[in-house]
This record gives C-alpha cells, structure tokens and sequence, in this order.
C-alpha cells in the first residue's frame, strides 16, 4: 500500500510525508484489519454479530457511543464551522449534545435495554408497529449510506488536500478496510476498533491545540487576535445570540435552545441508531445507562481538539481561508482546510504521521458506525421483517455480512454524489432535520405517553418527515420562504436547519397526539419494558452512591454548566 | 473483556501507543541530531520528542496492565 501510495501523490499538496509517517499510517491499517481477523471467530450468532453478544462494559460502550460520532462532520466539518462561525459551533457539542446524552442514559435506556430490541426501529416495531418501523427503517437505512458517503469523501478530501493522494485511491482504500474488519468481525470489530480509533484521535489531534495555545500566548491572547482578524463575537457563546445579525451564524438563542438543543440534539443522541446500537451492546442495564454519561463526560472536551484548531486558525494562520468555491476560484484554501493547514503547521515527521493516522481514524469510525448500523437495520428491520421472515439465524448472520460489504459498494457511490454538494455541514444538518428530528417525537411519545397508538405513531412520524422534505424543498424554489421557515431572511443554512428540525418535530407530535386521541390504544399489559408507567425498572438502591449513573449525571451537569458560563 | 481468556481492546490500545510513541520519539530525536532545512512552526519546543515518550509510556503501561499473557 505503501508503494502505491507514493505512486498517487501528486505536487499539488500541503506536506510530504517521511518514511515514519507512511509506517504509521500503515500500521495502523494493520491493526485494524488484525483486530477485525481477530475477532471473525466471535460473531457466528445473531446476537454476536450484530450486539457484539451484549457483554460490553461501560467503558468501552461509551468511548464506542461517542467514536461512532467522531467522523469526518466532527474533525473536518467542525473545526471549519469554528472558523467559519467562530465558537458558536462549541454549542453543537454542549447544548447540543450534553442535555440529550444525559437524557438517553437515564430516561431512555431503560425502555430500550428492557425491550431487548436489536434496533430503534425495532423498537417501534414494538411499541407501534409494522408499518412504523418500516417507515423509520427505509429512512435510516438511507440516511446512514448518504452519511457514509459524506464520511468518505471527507476522508478523500483531507488525503487529497494534505498528501496530494488521488481522491478515487482514498475512497476505495479506506472503503475496502472498513468492508473488511467490520464483515468480519460484526459490531464486536467495530466497536473495538472505535475505541482504539478514539484513542488515537486524541494521541494525534491534542498536538494542534496544545502547541497552538503557545503559539497564539494562551486563551485572552487568543480572543485578542481573533477579535483583530475577524470579529469580538467569535469568542462569545451566548452574549450575541439576542439577534439574528448580531452573530456570525444568523441564528437566534430560540434557534440553538429549542431547535438544536432540545430536538435536534435529542433527536440525534437518542434515536439515531448508529449511536444507540453501541450503547445496546452494553453488557447489562447499569452499563448501558452509564456509557452514555462517559461519552458526555468526554463529549464537552472534544471542542478542545475540534473547535479551538478553527480559532487558532483565525489567529495564527497568515491566509484567509474562504468557502469552498471561492477557494477553487482563487487557487486558495477552504474553510474545509483548516484542521490539516494547522496539522502541517506544528506537525514533524512522526507527529505528522500520527497527525493523518487521527483523521483517517476518525472518518474510518464514522464510516464503520454507520456501515454497522445499515446492516443490523437491513437485515432485522428490512430484510427479515419485510422479504424472509423466517430463517435459521446462521442465514441472517450472512446476510448481515453482505449487506455490510453492499452498504459499503453503495456509501462509494454516495460519495461520488456528494462530490456535487459545496457544503458538507449544511447537506448533513438538512438530512438530519429530515429524518431524526420526528423520529425522535415518535420515539418520545411511544415511551412517555402509554395513550399513544400504532396509527398515532405512524401517521405522526410520516407527517413529520414529509414537511420536513417540504419545507426544505420550498426555501430551494423559493429563498423568500426562509423568513417564514427560520423566522428571519437573515437566517444562514444552519439556523434553517434548526427550525425546519423544530418544526418538523411539533408537527410529528400534534399529529400523533391528535390521531392517538381518535384511535384505540394497545391494552397496558402489551405495553410492559416499552412505556414509562407499565414498566418496572430495576432499582439502584443497594449500589454506593459513586457507582449510581445519576450521581454521574449530576457531576457532568455541572461542568457543562460551568463552560457554558466561562464561555458566554 | 478477558474474562474468557481472549485478549482485551486496551492490549491493542497499548500496542498501538507503544509502536507510535517508539517510532515518534525516534523520529523527534533524529530531528535534534539532523535539523530539517525546513521547519515546522514552533520547532524548537522538539514536540516530537516529548509527545512521542508520553505515547510510548502509556502504551508501556497498558501493554504490561493488559498482556494476555499475563496471570
């Protein structure tokens, strides 16, 4: 790989690698691939291959929860974000993140953990039915292929800017690994390899911010050169949210609390399935509520190797960096660059080698998440629920490693398409608001609310959805349609996304409150480990205070607190 | 996570630190010896060297903590 690397690079780069470096990054397809042999002999059942046999501890579900998120939208996208938007992208990993992680390990967890479902849209099949867990299957399976290709391209696209590799050479040697480890090994493989991939993205991105911070001579300085560079208000995390064009996002405090920091963030942390199925292989009930406060717990610290790049950036970096068409017309660099511009920038060989090895770690987690997460939903809530409901489990088994290695063949496509979109975060944000949003008003209203009914269900999601689909189609015919769709024509794309989100997610609500009111509910008894009110939860008393998720909870609470205010 | 004798992620979190840390703190301490015509910002803080022995302790301390191995 190595000598084929070398063949594909080209003069039109950031760096040039050293021997060292290109031994790291190969040794670290080595491992990943070893692990993946590895375990191919423990992922013979159902519940192995796709629950990675439910044995993880908290620990390792957690660092799990958070790598199957820190994909390329995390590293690339974000510290973009922060030069673009300056800290407010910070609260896409506190508020945005902090409240509904706390949420999903002590509200959720137990409804999904009791029900012994193999999905969230299992789930649903539980507690509303058929025809709403195909709906929530068909979506996520969709979104999780798109969101894959999003993750390859990135991944090209950092090997393209920063070591002048073919594009085409990145996708497939990246694609192939994935396919490989995760066929073999299932879930455990994955898993594994997420929490190695963890580690390794700190070892190889806490570099940048530490030497940065010499660099720029601490956090006031910081703030200083910021402000002189761009605007006072890249340092402030809420004192410019009072308007819409007071901040550089176009967004409204409304916006960023009720749109991203109730649904969207609610949204994603308890229902999407790429990051719920690693707290589902937790190895009993108190791990499964615990790894989702640890992965909040290190959650709040990821901006520092994320969000604080893109302001140094701001700072330090003797260009302007610029969107990304601006950059093709200028032969400049993109927003998109920064992370690798400030890697090249502090990094020697070794450092550099490791450096590469972080983001190729990163985008290979993320890829590898969602590749997991389409075959379990494939096979359980598709091909088994939906073409052949009756087979030996040996069967599924196969078919989950096919669709592994054909949800891959069709993410290599996505990327080609997503080629064609000039803004990652945007396209990302927008599918999110389209799918996840409602579901999770489904998902809420299934586990809190014992009135609700199959049709409720059904017919909240699917209204849901599609005003969602259409209200993102009316502002692309019609851009007047923002001040109606985001409050304010001021608006940028991600303030859009966050109402269209809000929006979507009431919709879902009335109308399954509505429909619910005027249909028969199931009787309490089918509702036993789905519904908050007719399930028995395990109770804690005899654990030590330490040992209890909510003393946990209350600690990380705290700290999110306290950022929040050092930051305002 | 060896409880049925297999061997635990964090012996290949070790292995891996371990082998990078080795092979970083190496390349930083070439570095001193033969300084590069061009440098990287901040060169003379010799980060190579400093991050690559944190690395190559804590991979050292996880590969001896989780060696299959050991009893």
């Amino acid at each position: 790989m190595m000598n084929l690397g070398m063949a594909m690079i080209t003069a039109d780069r950031l760096v040039r690698l050293a021997p060292v470096d290109l031994v790291i990054v190969v040794f670290y397809f080595v491992l990943v691939l070893a692990i993946g042999f590895y375990l191919k002999g423990r992922s013979n059942t159902g519940e192995d291959f796709f629950l990675a046999g439910r044995e993880m501890t908290a620990w390792i579900a957690g660092l799990s929860f958070l790598s199957a998120n820190l994909g390329a939208l995390e590293l690339m996208g974000w510290a973009a974000a922060s030069y673009q938007y300056g800290i407010l992208a910070a609260h896409w990993y506190w508020i945005g993140a902090i409240p509904a992680m706390l949420f999903l390990g002590l509200v959720m967890m137990p409804f999904y953990y009791i029900s012994r479902t193999h999905s969230v849209p299992g789930y649903l099949k539980l507690r509303f039915g058929e025809a709403s867990r195909a709906l929530s299957a068909i979506c996520f399976a969709f979104m999780t292929v798109l969101m894959s290709g999003i993750n390859m391209y990135a991944m090209a696209l950092v090997m393209k800017v920063v070591l002048g590799w073919d594009i085409n050479f990145s996708i497939w040697v990246s694609s192939i690994t994935v396919a490989v480890y995760v066929t073999l090994g299932g879930l455990r493989s994955a898993i594994f390899n997420e929490v190695l991939q963890f580690i390794l993205i700190w070892a190889g991105a806490l570099v940048i911010p530490v030497m940065g911070l010499i660099e720029a001579g601490g956090w006031k300085a910081l703030q200083l050169k910021v402000a002189q560079n761009a605007s006072v208000e890249y340092t402030h995390l809420w004192s410019t949210l009072g308007s819409f064009k007071d901040n550089p996002m176009g967004i409204h405090w409304t916006g960023i609390v009720f749109g991203l920091g109730f649904v969207i963030s609610f949204a994603y942390w308890t229902t999407d399935f790429l990051v719920v199925q690693r707290v589902l292989a937790a190895k009993d009930l108190r791990a499964a509520k615990m790894a989702p406060i640890i992965g909040a717990a290190f959650k709040m610290f990821v901006p520092f190797i994320v969000i604080l790049p893109g302001l140094l950036g701001l700072a330090v970096l003797p260009m302007k960096l610029t969107g990304e068409a601006a950059a093709v017309a200028s032969g400049g660099h993109s927003y998109n660059e920064v992370l690798p511009l400030m890697l090249a920038r502090y990094c020697g060989p070794g450092l550099l080698g490791l450096g590469i090895t972080a983001l190729i770690a990163g985008f290979m987690s993320g890829m590898a998440g969602n590749v997991s997460a389409f075959s379990t939903v494939w096979t359980y809530d598709i091909y088994k629920a939906l073409i052949k409901k009756t087979a030996a489990d040996a069967h599924y088994v196969l078919m989950g490693r096919w669709s592994t290695f054909v949800g891959v063949l069709i993410s290599i496509l996505t990327a080609y398409l997503v080629m064609q979109f000039l803004s990652i975060m945007d396209y990302v944000q927008a599918l999110f608001s389209f799918f996840v949003a409602p579901l999770f008003g489904t998902v809420i209203l299934g586990m809190l609310w014992k009135r609700a009914t199959a049709a409720g269900g059904f017919w909240g999601l699917l209204a849901g959805t599609v005003s969602s689909v259409g209200m993102w189609a009316w502002v692309k015919v019609d851009p007047t349609a923002l001040r109606y769709v985001a409050l304010s024509s001021d608006a940028k794309d991600m303030a859009e996304n966050m109402y269209r989100g809000l929006w979507s997610w009431i919709l879902c609500v009335v109308v399954t409150v509505a429909v619910s009111m005027v249909t028969k509910p199931k009787p309490e008894s089918e509702l036993v480990g789905l519904v908050y009110g007719a399930t028995e939860i395990p109770s804690e008393a005899e654990v030590p205070l330490y040992q209890k998720p909510v003393f946990w909870a209350v600690i990380v609470t705290i700290v999110f607190i306290a950022l929040n205010i050092i930051f305002w | 996570m060896r409880s049925d004798g297999t061997i635990s992620i964090w012996f290949f979190i070790g292995v891996s630190l371990l082998v990078n840390g080795v092979l970083i703190f190496l390349a930083g301490l070439y570095q001193l010896s033969h300084p590069p015509a061009v440098k990287v910002v901040l060169y003379d803080l010799h980060a190579s060297v400093w991050w690559g022995a944190i690395l190559l302790i804590i991979g050292l301390i996880y590969c001896i903590r989780y060696n299959p191995n050991r009893a």
